[in-house]
C-alpha cells in the first residue's frame, strides 16, 4: 500500500472525530473567541453603527479614562475585600461543620443536616434575594428578634456595614454545603490505620481531630484555597447585582457590576470593555498562578 | 462504644454538637418555612407581618390569582422551553464533542489540537460587553436562543465526561472494531450505556442551570413578556428592594397588597429545586466529589 491512500485510510477513520467535534468548535469559535476578539474595541471609540471593523482606533485613550474614574479604585478594593472575606468565611465555616457533621453516627441525622446546608446551593440568587430581603426588611423577622431582645431595628439593605456582611454571610450560607462535601470526602479518604495507632497512643477523639482529621485534610484546604486564588476578582456578580443598591455602592459595587452599568446603562461600550480586559489580564495571571500551585502543591490536573 | 459507657466530657460534646447540627438543620429551612407561610397567608396578615411560621388567615388567593397572571405565566412558558431545549442541545453537544477527545492521540492525531481550543475558553472569557455585542451582531437578540447558543457547549462538562470515557475498557471497542461496528455506533451501543452515572450528573447540572440563570435573560431579551421565570423574578425581587430600604410602609395599600402574591412566585420558582433536590442530592455529591476529588 502506497502512503497516500494510507493517509486516505486514516482519514476515513478520523472523519466522524472531526464531525462530531464540529458543531462545539463552531459555537465556542462564535460565542468565546468572537468576544476575545472583541476585546480590541477596548482600544476603539466603539460605535454599535460601525461595528468591530469600522470603529475608530484610540490607542490606550479608554485606559486613562477608567484610571481616573473617582470610583474606579473604590469599585477595585471592594472587589478585593469582599472576595477575600468570601474566600477565608467560605473556607472555614464548611471546614468547622464538616469536623462537627464527622463527629455525628447516626447516618439519618447526617443526611438530614447535609440536606438542609446544601439546599441554597442549588437555588438562584433571584430566589435567594427574594428570601435576605424578606427576613432582613425594616420590618422583617429578624428585626422583629432585635426588637424581643432590646436592640433598636436596623436597615440592613440600606446600612453600608451591615450590607457587606450580608453579602459575605449570605455568600457563605449558598455555597457551604458544596465544600462541606468536598471536605467529608476528604476526611472519607483518611486511612483508618492512622486513627487506630492514635488510640493505642492514648489520642482521644479531640487529639484525633486535630492531629489525624486535620493534617489528613490538609492537602484539600491547600488544593481549595490555591484555586480560589484565581476568582479573586470575581466577588459574585449576579448576588451583588440582585442584592444592591445605591445607597450601598460604597461598600457594595464590585468591578463585574460597575462593567454592567458603565456598558450598558451609560453604553460606554468602550471604557468597559478596557475594565473587562484589565481584569481578564489580572485574572489569567491569577489562575495560572493558582494551577500551577495546586499542580505543585497536590498533583492537581484539570485533564 | 455505648453512650452510657463514655467518659462525661465526652457525651456532653456529643449532645452538644447534636444541638447545634439540628438548630443549623431548622435554622436552613425557616426562611422557606416562613416564605410559604407568607404566600398563604391573607394579605392583612401579610403586611402587618404577623405572618412568622404558620399561615396566618389561611388562604390559597395568591396562587390562585397566579394562575391568571399572563407575566407569570408567559414567563413560566419561556424557562420550560428553555429547559427542554437548552438542555438537550447542551446534551448532545456535551457527547459529541467529549467522545472524539477521549481517545489517545495515536487514534486521532489532531486531539491535542482540538483540547487547547477548548482548554483556552476556561482560563480566557471576552467578558460581559463583548459578549452582548457579538450576541447581538449574530442576531439572536429578543429571542430564546440568546440563552441557548452562548452557552451551547459547557467545557467544564466536557471535560468531566472525557475524564469518564476514558476509564471505559478499551477491550469493548476493539471487539466492536472487530465485528465492523462504525465510531457512532461504538459512541451509542459502548460509550453511552457505561457513561449512565456522569450523563445524569451533567444532565441534573445542566436542567438546574437553565432554570435557575436569569442574568442571560435580563440582558438580552428587550421585552419582559420574552423573560424567562428566573428573569422574572428578578424584576420582581428588585422591587422588593425598594422597600426593604424604606422605613416607611411605601404608601399605597395597592402595592403592598402584593406581598403575599410575591411571596408565592418565589416560591414557586424554588419548588421544582425543592421538590426534586432531595432525590438527586447524592447525584449531585457524587459529581462534585468525582470531579474535584482526583488522585
Amino acid at each position: 500500500m502506497n502512503r497516500t491512500s494510507k493517509r486516505m485510510l486514516r482519514l476515513k477513520e478520523e472523519l466522524p472525530f472531526h464531525l462530531l467535534l464540529l458543531p462545539g468548535v463552531v459555537f465556542i469559535a462564535i460565542y468565546h473567541y468572537g468576544p476575545l476578539a472583541g476585546l480590541a474595541m477596548a482600544f476603539q471609540k466603539f460605535q454599535p453603527i460601525a461595528g468591530f471593523f469600522h470603529s475608530k482606533w484610540v490607542g490606550m485613550k479608554n485606559f486613562e479614562y477608567i484610571f481616573n474614574l473617582p470610583d474606579f479604585s473604590q469599585v477595585f478594593w471592594n472587589t478585593l475585600e469582599i472576595a477575600v472575606l468570601k474566600i477565608v468565611f467560605g473556607l472555614a465555616v464548611p471546614l468547622l461543620l464538616a469536623l462537627l457533621l464527622n463527629e455525628a453516627t447516626k447516618s439519618w441525622f447526617v443526611r438530614s443536616v447535609q440536606t438542609s446546608v446544601f439546599l441554597p446551593f442549588f437555588l438562584s440568587w433571584t430566589i435567594l434575594g427574594g428570601v435576605l430581603f424578606e427576613l432582613f426588611s425594616f420590618k422583617g423577622p429578624i428585626n422583629a428578634l432585635f426588637a424581643w431582645l432590646g436592640v433598636d431595628p436596623v436597615l440592613f439593605m440600606g446600612d453600608a456595614g451591615w450590607f457587606r456582611a450580608i453579602l459575605v454571610g449570605s455568600d457563605v450560607w449558598k455555597g457551604m454545603g458544596y465544600n462541606m462535601i468536598i471536605f467529608l470526602a476528604s476526611i472519607a479518604g483518611i486511612n483508618q490505620n492512622l486513627y487506630e495507632a492514635a488510640q493505642v497512643d492514648g489520642a482521644g477523639r479531640w487529639k484525633q481531630a486535630i492531629h489525624v482529621t486535620l493534617p489528613g485534610m490538609a492537602p484539600m484546604i491547600i488544593l481549595i484555597s490555591t484555586l480560589s486564588i484565581g476568582g479573586i476578582l470575581n466577588a459574585g456578580f449576579e448576588q451583588v447585582l440582585v442584592l444592591y443598591n445605591p445607597t450601598v455602592y460604597s461598600s457594595a459595587d464590585v468591578i463585574d457590576t460597575f462593567v454592567y452599568r458603565l456598558g450598558l446603562f451609560d453604553q460606554q461600550y468602550s471604557p468597559a470593555a478596557a475594565i473587562g480586559l484589565f481584569k481578564s489580564v489580572i485574572s489569567l495571571f491569577l489562575v495560572s498562578l493558582s494551577y500551577y500551585l495546586a499542580y505543585r502543591f497536590s498533583k492537581y490536573r484539570i485533564f | 462504644m455505648p453512650f452510657r459507657r463514655m467518659a462525661f466530657s465526652r457525651q456532653l460534646f456529643i449532645v452538644i454538637n447534636s444541638i447545634v447540627l439540628a438548630s443549623l438543620f431548622v435554622l436552613g429551612l425557616l426562611p422557606f418555612i416562613h416564605l410559604l407561610s407568607v404566600s398563604l397567608s391573607s394579605n392583612i396578615a401579610a403586611l402587618s407581618n404577623q405572618v412568622k411560621l404558620w399561615p396566618v388567615g389561611f388562604t390559597f388567593e395568591a396562587y390562585r390569582f397566579l394562575g391568571q397572571k399572563p407575566e407569570f405565566l408567559d414567563s413560566l412558558v419561556v424557562s420550560l422551553q428553555r429547559v427542554v431545549l437548552g438542555t438537550a442541545i447542551n446534551m448532545a453537544l456535551v457527547v459529541m464533542a467529549a467522545y472524539p477527545l477521549s481517545k489517545e492521540v495515536e487514534r486521532f492525531r489532531l486531539r491535542t489540537l482540538y483540547v487547547w481550543f477548548f482548554a483556552v475558553t476556561m482560563f480566557l472569557g471576552g467578558g460581559l460587553i463583548p459578549t452582548y455585542i457579538v450576541v447581538k451582531e449574530t442576531g439572536i437578540m429578543d429571542s430564546i436562543w440568546a440563552l441557548i447558543l452562548p452557552g451551547a457547549l459547557s467545557v467544564w462538562h466536557m471535560v468531566m465526561l472525557l475524564n469518564f470515557f476514558r476509564s471505559v475498557p478499551k477491550d469493548l471497542e476493539e471487539a466492536a472494531i472487530v465485528d465492523g461496528a462504525g465510531q457512532l455506533k461504538i459512541l451509542a451501543r459502548i460509550y453511552l450505556p457505561i457513561s449512565l452515572p456522569a450523563i445524569a450528573t451533567i444532565l441534573l447540572f445542566t436542567l438546574v442551570g437553565h432554570w435557575n440563570s436569569w442574568f442571560d435573560g435580563i440582558l438580552y431579551m428587550n421585552s419582559p413578556s420574552h423573560y424567562p421565570l428566573q428573569s422574572y423574578l428578578y424584576t420582581l425581587v428588585t422591587k422588593i428592594n425598594i422597600e426593604a430600604i424604606s422605613t416607611e410602609d411605601l404608601g399605597a395599600l395597592n402595592r403592598l397588597s402584593e406581598k403575599t402574591l410575591r411571596s408565592a412566585q418565589i416560591f414557586l420558582g424554588a419548588l421544582p429545586i425543592m421538590v426534586v433536590y432531595p432525590f438527586l442530592q447524592r447525584y449531585f455529591i457524587k459529581g462534585i466529589t468525582v470531579g474535584s476529588v482526583k488522585e
